[in-house]
């Protein structure tokens, strides 16, 4: 007897994501992503100031910002072959990176964690036990019995007020919480540190782009002038804050995330074989060491690793308009080609046609059109980008620096290479490469000093910004690795303006409906098999789901087979 | 189960209970006091109310945005959200931080708006598309009109959160296709504060919200409803660039020599002049720069319909209806108007002048250096 489970909204993540799902002896037998809100921002872009493409682009997402002015700029740069100066490459590197490390620590503590740490359990602690447990995991300071005391005696006033807040029904005490109560205490102190800690990470971007969210970026470089003699200027005070942030960074990512990875990842060993999905996975690569246009200095490499293959990495070109293709015969969009077209993004069309239940509604007929992502497909097939492709790619690439974070991770936890292709493997790449990262950050910054040490100052290239010097027409494509996966723009110009522009997105290759030959992407394909404890409470479709790190957001209802709620969940 | 208790601890009950002195608590209301620029009398009003008033229950709602309004929250360091804001304030409904999903989450949203109608803040982020019934933008099979109008209903104050909620945004931006529509076109008959900017910054929000609860009423407000503290004055008022706009020192294109100087951005495009925002004073993350100060100009992300007011990079003198004399008390676009003029005639007739005065420090200071 299957049982019809909805989700919507789905929070602690970006956006406005619905999923839908059927439980069969205890089990999801077919699950169904929808997402459920719609800027139409392409249609926005046509006519416009290709220049200006990066800031509308940019507001496409306030969590992954950056990561849209940045493909954006490189997409119009491609199109008008600007090729922009060592040190604004070295500068948005270092944008890159403390990106990333904002995003994987906020993701794993505040979106993700309480997926997998009661909140309620830690008042049961013991803070002496827990001090114990902090200081042989890590050498961070705030370890004593006093701290963890203290802690506990401000939550468990909080819990009595009877005003839990953002905590307030969540699913504690059900028995996919496996950690022993002071486990629990430290993430929950480290929750509450990591929301202190994230604000100022951030300020590397301030410091080059003005502001955080959303970051100013510039077509031919950045913005941010080098002045090393003058107080307006990038100067040594500038600097050196910078240096300063990315050393804290770095010092929270190893003594806090890791280890608190590390330790809770025991506890859920069997979601090593839960959640794999696709087995299909793809990045295009990033963090350029010798300019954008020399793919084979990426930090992160590209590539496509297909049905868990990973002795063959194909590889990937977005020019070619037979391999990246996106399809609307699920979504609610029409093209002139009909319902089982597949256009490449250059050729692209977003065209809105909802056909959808009139809200309020119940379900959505997932057998038709049942979602606002359209379908992207790599020569067909459905692959899964993220953290977890990036791993796996770098390590299938045989890059050294990636099988020493991942084979030492495996060691410790004393599983196979096969634990990877999973939900715990989704979650534990994100912290791998979040130490990759930390140590790249510091790499560039000393990059950036070498550079203008040797007197080398430019920030941008600037011949080509003057629109009367551009071709008739000129296209351009523009990628990029967002922390939730491959991202990348293309752009069509005509007589200096924007004629088309199409945005393939990371969650749009996850969380994408069905394509014309009825596969599933990357989220139907993990939740299928997952199994569900209490239909009422299923976090394990948030496990799954937030293991992607969604940047969309959503809710999460329970229905029964006649599409009533089932009874309610009681309050805590 | 824990019941919901008969009497509410007040901030300065909490903070004893968690072990913070009296004298912690005096130095947090002397904080919030300097933060809203308050005289030593107002610092004693602060710490009264923050004795007397209870967490107020807040609802925070999102529809089509892009979530830099709540990433931007979470970055404001005095007060500290963490430690301070998030307790005082009890965010009941917010799908970026919540533990629970789907009907759990809307029954605490439900269970709030039950046991404080009339009582607690409703937050918006993010515009409501209102073209084809709303189906552009639907959370738990609702439309965002239908959980707008609910959760208006017993609100006691509605903050529009961040350019989307205040007048559209960029979805809103030509041709709107969705028909994305502000929050003051939608609701009647609340008060309603706007809070805009793309996003608006940590700070502000969180001095908006310490502002109503400590206070217990809204904020003085201008005529299209910004709180005066924060949107008053124009970015180019406040601009530690200004000087060089006013000796006629301009940036010609990014990365030139005079953009290593730090001079002022008017000619490549900045909006200073027809923006009012706090980013001159209150500065970004915790007062590390802003726009200008990183060297990019303004774009007026806090002022209406910025995303249709001409191109980013081009200078404001150059757009249609510019160039005449207006008065400068004007808001935004005929205030650009006067800044055109400025460049024209006050810059080259009266700031050569300081033009020169500022040359002739630069040689003073280069004469000291050789003697010493």
């Amino acid at each position: 007897m299957a049982e019809r489970i909805v989700v919507d909204p789905v929070t602690r993540i970006e956006g406005h994501l619905r999923i839908e799902a059927e439980i069969k002896d205890g089990k999801i037998s077919e699950a169904y992503s929808s997402g459920t809100m719609v800027r139409l921002l392409e249609e926005i872009l046509k006519g416009r100031d290709p220049r200006d493409a990066w800031a509308f682009v940019g507001r496409v997402c306030g969590v992954c910002t950056t990561v849209h002015s940045l493909a954006s700029c490189r997409a119009v740069e491609d199109a008008l072959g600007i090729v922009i100066p060592p040190n604004a490459e070295l500068v948005r590197n270092i944008m890159y990176c403390t990106q990333y490390m904002h995003d994987h620590v906020v993701h794993f503590y505040h979106l993700h964690a309480l997926d997998w740490v009661d909140v309620v359990s830690a008042l049961k602690a013991d803070p002496k036990k827990t001090s114990e447990i902090a200081q042989s995991i890590s050498n961070w300071p705030k370890s004593s019995p006093g701290y963890f005391s203290d802690l506990q005696k401000r939550l468990t006033t909080f819990v009595e007020s009877g005003q839990l807040g953002i905590f307030a029904n969540g699913y504690w005490g059900h028995p996919a919480y496996k950690l022993p109560p002071e486990v629990n205490l430290i993430g929950v102190a480290h929750y509450l540190e990591a929301l202190e800690w994230q604000k100022e990470i951030v300020k590397v971007h301030t410091i080059f782009g003005g502001k955080n969210p959303h970051p100013n970026y510039l077509v031919g470089g950045m913005a941010c002038a080098i002045g090393l003699d003058d107080v307006s200027g990038i100067n040594a005070e500038r600097l050196a804050y910078v240096e300063q942030l990315l050393k804290n960074a770095k010092d929270f990512i190893n003594q806090v995330y890791i280890p608190d990875l590390l330790a809770v990842a025991p506890y859920y060993l069997d979601w090593g074989a839960i959640g794999g999905g696709l087995g299909s996975y793809m990045s295009y690569g990033d963090l350029p060491t010798n300019g954008y246009n020399d793919p084979s200095s990426f930090k992160f490499p590209s590539g496509v690793i297909l049905n868990k293959d990973i002795a063959n990495v194909q590889d990937v070109d977005l020019r070619n308009d037979t391999e990246v293709q996106e399809f609307i015969k699920r979504s609610w969009y029409e093209y002139d080609g009909g319902e089982d077209a597949g256009l490449h993004p250059w050729a692209g069309e977003s065209r809105v046609k909802y056909t959808g239940p009139k809200p309020p509604y119940e379900h959505l007929n997932v057998n038709e059109k049942y979602s606002y992502l359209k379908t992207p497909r790599w020569k067909g097939n459905a692959v899964e980008v993220g953290p977890l492709a990036r791993v796996l790619i770098g390590y299938a690439r045989g890059r050294e620096d990636f099988k020493a974070v991942v084979d030492s991770t495996l060691a410790k936890l004393n599983v196979p290479v096969g634990a990877l292709f999973s939900t715990l493997g989704r979650t534990a790449a994100r912290g791998l490469e979040s130490i990759l990262v930390a140590d790249w950050a510091l790499e560039f910054y000393d990059s950036l000093i070498l550079n203008l040490k040797n007197g080398d100052t430019r920030m941008a290239e600037m011949e080509k910004f003057n629109p009367a010097k551009w071709e008739k027409t000129a296209k351009g494509v523009g990628h990029t690795e967002a922390p939730r996966g491959a991202l990348a723009h293309w752009i069509v110009i005509e007589d200096t303006k924007i004629k088309n522009y199409q945005l393939v997105v990371p969650t749009t290759w996850n969380a994408s409906p069905r394509d014309p030959n009825g596969n599933m992407s990357a989220y139907e394909a993990a939740l299928k098999d997952t199994p569900i404890a209490d239909p009422e409470q299923p976090v394990e479709i948030l496990r799954t789901v937030h293991s992607f790190d969604p940047c969309l957001a959503c809710a999460v209802h329970v229905y029964d087979e006649d599409g009533k709620h089932v009874s309610r969940v009681k309050v805590l | 189960m824990i019941s919901k208790p008969t009497h509410r601890p007040t901030y300065y009950e909490e903070l004893r209970q968690k072990g913070y002195s009296r004298r912690d608590f005096m130095k947090f209301c002397s904080m919030i006091g300097a933060y809203l620029g308050l005289e030593a009398s107002g610092i004693a009003q602060v710490a009264n109310a923050l004795q007397k008033t209870s967490r107020v229950p807040v609802i925070w709602l999102h529809f089509q945005e892009c979530t830099c309004c709540s990433e931007s929250f979470i970055r404001s360091s005095h007060p500290i959200v963490a430690d301070i804001i998030l307790d005082k304030i009890s965010l009941d409904y917010t799908e970026t931080l919540m533990a629970a999903s789907g009907h759990q989450a809307e029954a605490a949203m439900h269970k709030t708006m039950q046991d404080f109608n009339g009582e607690y803040i409703l937050c918006v982020e993010g515009s409501v598309p209102t073209a084809e019934d709303g189906v552009y933008c639907c959370i738990g099979g609702k439309s965002a009109m239908q959980i707008l109008d609910e959760a208006a209903a017993g609100a006691k104050a509605i903050i529009a959160w961040g350019s989307c909620a205040c007048n559209g945004c960029v979805q809103a931006a030509k041709p709107n296709p969705t028909r994305a529509t502000p929050i003051h076109k939608l609701v009647k008959g609340k008060p309603i504060i706007k809070v805009p900017g793309c996003p608006p910054i940590g700070e502000v929000m969180a001095g908006v919200i310490v502002h109503v609860i400590t206070f217990g009423r809204l904020p003085e407000l201008d005529r299209v409803g910004r709180p005066k503290a924060f949107y008053s004055k124009r970015v180019h008022d406040t601009c530690y660039r200004r000087p060089f706009y006013d000796a006629g020192l301009f940036v010609e294109t990014f990365d030139d020599e005079n953009a290593q100087k730090g001079y002022c951005l008017y000619k490549v495009g900045c909006k200073g002049p027809m923006t009012y925002n706090a980013c001159g004073v209150t500065k970004w993350n915790n007062g590390t720069s802003y726009p200008i100060q990183s060297g990019h100009g303004c774009f007026g992300c806090s002022e209406e319909n910025f995303w249709d007011n001409g191109p980013i990079y081009r200078q404001m003198a150059n757009f249609p209806g510019f160039g005449i004399e207006a008065d400068a008390d004007k808001i935004g676009m005929v205030a650009a108007g006067a800044t055109a003029v400025g460049i024209a005639a006050h810059a080259i007739a009266t700031n050569f002048r300081k033009a020169k005065l500022i040359d002739d420090l630069i040689h003073e200071g280069k004469d000291a250096e050789k003697e010493l």
